[in-house]
């Protein structure tokens, strides 16, 4: 017999192609995470390197090997553009062998991420995006909403505004899905508890650094109460401003999505009393303190906040539910793994116990802060005082209210 | 209260002279492009990312090195300003006798490069500085609340952006350099070291870019994305004005701001696209920009 060439190439290239695969664990196939967010824009801190590094915490603290489970974790920067991370979710489906897309901050790219992972039947779990859109309408029987939401940050933190009399509201918001749902869902609380909308400036997003025009018509409104429907970078520079402009001295400032990382980013002197709602906070209790401390030699510069504590706890549960399921299994069928996990008890020490509801709400407690004075703060990263504790059954949009439509089929 | 098209007078008044703060940054901004653009044919696209650098060296100097505003409004432009004549020197000097896209191209590389850098060490959510204990507070100006900082900004401005105007135009240094890009080879052989005064018209470009960013620094929060906010503002503010104009520049620097500023009253959601629809209408009636002299 002779042996052609083009044989012989095949032949050497399988053969120089089996070293390649990294040892693992016999059999088992590998289950493969990607984190999605912006790795480079306005929403760097607020997710970013460090919701990777919680999500690589998780499989630590699970002890993926010891337990026979492949896991790798890849990352991708979407950019804020909803067309660039279809285009990066379909190949990581399709071509890379996804199984499940975490974190995906902006709404209108999670609303996207949405679509794809439904229509490739496989997992999206969401810590970083806020619109309740992503449970309602729009909601997928592949998705759990993890951390928080609009509807959430409207009830706690514009719930507690209008009750200490800010009864007027003037919006400046972020113009795409997120600012408007959390403009929209605010002012429902604001109207039921009597109070009046006055106005509302929405500004391209994103470019906007300067937001001194719409800071002026907002105090010219004579509202009481000034609502910052808009996040990370944004939220820095209005409130900045908003001070230099004496916005402050005149209207309260309602900064209806802020984190720790943004109170790091704008100094104790210039947040100091603003209203906050976060489901997690490093300094609560015992097991956060506990999470923050294995995580910040991994991320010294920036603690966790929610959505990067939501991203752990989101990792660690899929984890379980893939362990108990069996990774083939897990793999085979987005929809039925993450009706699994909706049955599983979820508990961690991010955020204690919770429930995953039917339409993928996942319910957290929301704690109400107030940032502390420069003189309160006893050391690096202690900025809140808590205010109010409103349980996760209250927290959030009740299931009717949502319209889902795979909840009414069944 | 008297009303000027549906909207209070006094609100009116308030967003022109934002528009005019606005239109500071983007004259600086355009000024040194423009000078860059006229001298040296180079479209200097790292000129956001100096502008940013510009804010960053304020930070670091009062970080690390204790030192306040007012000196880093010299200083920062002059240590910016050598960065850039290290770039000029090492990298774009390179690039003069070829096609325009080459320079764009490189500066664009320069300008992502220096981003990701900063980018990886000091992250996206921003640095704070403080506004300087004098310009500290605002004045009632009866129709609004102006930010003493701000109007110092719009004075900080218009005292550089002139200045530059009469050292190109009406000195004998700027003289030299005008001849120096009209014909190269003749200015020489009257003795004038002609690369070497391209290399200092490209570092004053620069420094131009770095003064901006100080005074930028206390308004906005000092982070590695900041020039991405301006900087196509102010390529199309350079065009309106007539490639390589510096009188166009600052006119059209400030007169933008103006109609950007009254976007934001009339339809906010517009206030990012205005700029280039004036830009089209004006390509499409004066192809050479409303200063720019026919080629």
């Amino acid at each position: 017999m002779t042996i052609s060439r083009r044989t012989l190439l095949g032949a050497a290239t399988a053969a120089a192609a089996i070293p390649l695969g990294r040892p693992r664990a016999q059999g088992a196939p590998t289950v493969k995470i990607g984190v999605l967010n912006d790795m480079s824009g306005p929403y760097l801190n607020t997710g970013g390197p460090t919701s990777v590094t919680c999500c690589r915490q998780a499989l630590e603290d699970f002890g993926v090997a010891g337990k026979g489970l492949n896991v790798e974790v890849i990352n991708a920067d979407h950019q804020n553009k909803p067309d660039l991370a279809v285009s990066i979710a379909r190949q990581w489906y399709d071509r890379d062998g996804v199984d499940m897309i975490l974190d995906v901050p902006t709404s209108s790219v999670a609303l996207a991420v949405q679509g794809v992972s439904r229509e490739k039947n496989k997992i999206f779990l969401a810590s970083g995006p806020a619109t309740t859109g992503l449970t309602g309408e729009q909601c997928s029987p592949n998705f759990v909403h993890w951390t928080y939401d609009t509807y959430m940050l409207a009830k706690s933190t514009g719930g507690a505004m209008v009750k200490a009399g800010g009864d007027s509201w003037y919006f400046l918001t972020a113009d795409y899905a997120f600012g408007k749902q959390l403009q929209a869902d605010t002012t429902t609380f604001v109207q039921k508890s009597g109070g009046k909308v006055l106005g509302a400036s929405a500004y391209p997003f994103p470019g906007t650094s300067d937001f001194s025009s719409f800071l002026v018509q907002a105090q010219s409104s004579r509202a009481k109460v000034l609502g910052l429907a808009n996040a990370g970078a944004d939220t820095v520079n209005s409130i900045k401003q908003a001070r230099e402009f004496g916005v402050n001295q005149t209207m309260k400032l309602a900064a209806l999505l802020m984190f720790v990382t943004d109170v790091h980013a704008l100094g104790l002197d210039v947040a100091q009393g603003l209203n906050l709602t976060e489901s997690f906070y490093w300094d609560l209790n015992d097991q956060t303190r506990a999470f923050t401390n294995r995580v910040k030699s991994k991320t010294p510069n920036n603690w966790p906040n929610m959505i990067h504590a939501g991203c752990y706890s989101a990792t660690l549960h899929y984890l379980k539910t893939i362990a108990d399921m069996g990774a083939a299994e897990g793999k085979k069928d987005g929809a039925a793994t993450v009706a699994r996990m909706k049955k599983m008890p979820v508990e961690d020490d991010c955020f204690g116990k919770m429930t995953i509801r039917e339409d993928g709400r996942n319910l957290t407690t929301a704690y109400l802060f107030e940032v502390k004075k420069p003189s309160e703060s006893k050391g690096p990263w202690d900025y809140f005082k808590l205010v109010a504790t409103t349980p996760g059954n209250e927290a959030y949009r009740p299931l009717a209210e949502g319209h889902c439509p795979f909840i009414k089929a069944a | 209260m008297f009303m000027i098209f549906g909207i209070p007078g006094p609100l009116l008044f308030g967003q022109l002279l934002l528009g005019l703060i606005n239109g500071a940054f983007y004259a600086m901004l355009s000024l040194g492009l423009a000078v860059i653009f006229g001298m040296l044919n180079i479209i200097n696209f790292a000129h956001g990312a100096l502008f940013m650098m510009g804010a960053f060296a304020s930070w670091m100097l009062l970080q690390y090195a204790g030192i306040g505003y007012f000196p880093s409004l010299i200083l920062a432009p002059l240590i910016i300003g050598a960065f850039g004549v290290v770039l000029e020197k090492t990298i774009i000097s390179r690039l003069y006798k070829l096609d325009h896209l080459y320079g764009l191209l490189l500066t664009f590389g320069l300008a992502l490069v220096i981003q990701g850098l900063f980018r990886n060490y000091y992250g996206s959510s921003g640095l704070p500085y403080r506004i300087p204990d004098i310009l500290q507070g605002a004045t009632d100006l009866g129709f609004m609340f102006m930010p003493n900082y701000r109007g110092w900004v719009v004075l900080a401005a218009l005292v550089v952006c002139f200045s530059t105007w009469a050292i190109i135009e009406k000195t004998s240094l700027g003289a030299t350099l005008r001849a120096a890009t009209e014909n190269a080879p003749l200015v020489q052989a009257f003795g004038v070291n002609v690369p070497r005064v391209i290399t200092l018209t490209y570092g004053g470009g620069v420094a131009l870019a770095a003064f901006a960013g100080v005074l930028a620094a206390p308004i906005y929060s000092v982070n590695p994305n900041m020039g991405d906010n301006f900087i196509n503002t102010v390529f199309a503010v350079v065009v309106i004005g007539g490639m390589g104009s510096i009188m166009g520049a600052i006119v059209t620097g400030f007169a933008l701001g103006v109609i950007e500023g009254l976007t934001k009253v009339f339809y906010p959601e517009a206030s990012a696209t205005v700029v280039f629809l004036v830009m089209v209408i004006v390509l499409l009636t004066l192809p050479h920009g409303l200063f720019g002299r026919r080629a």
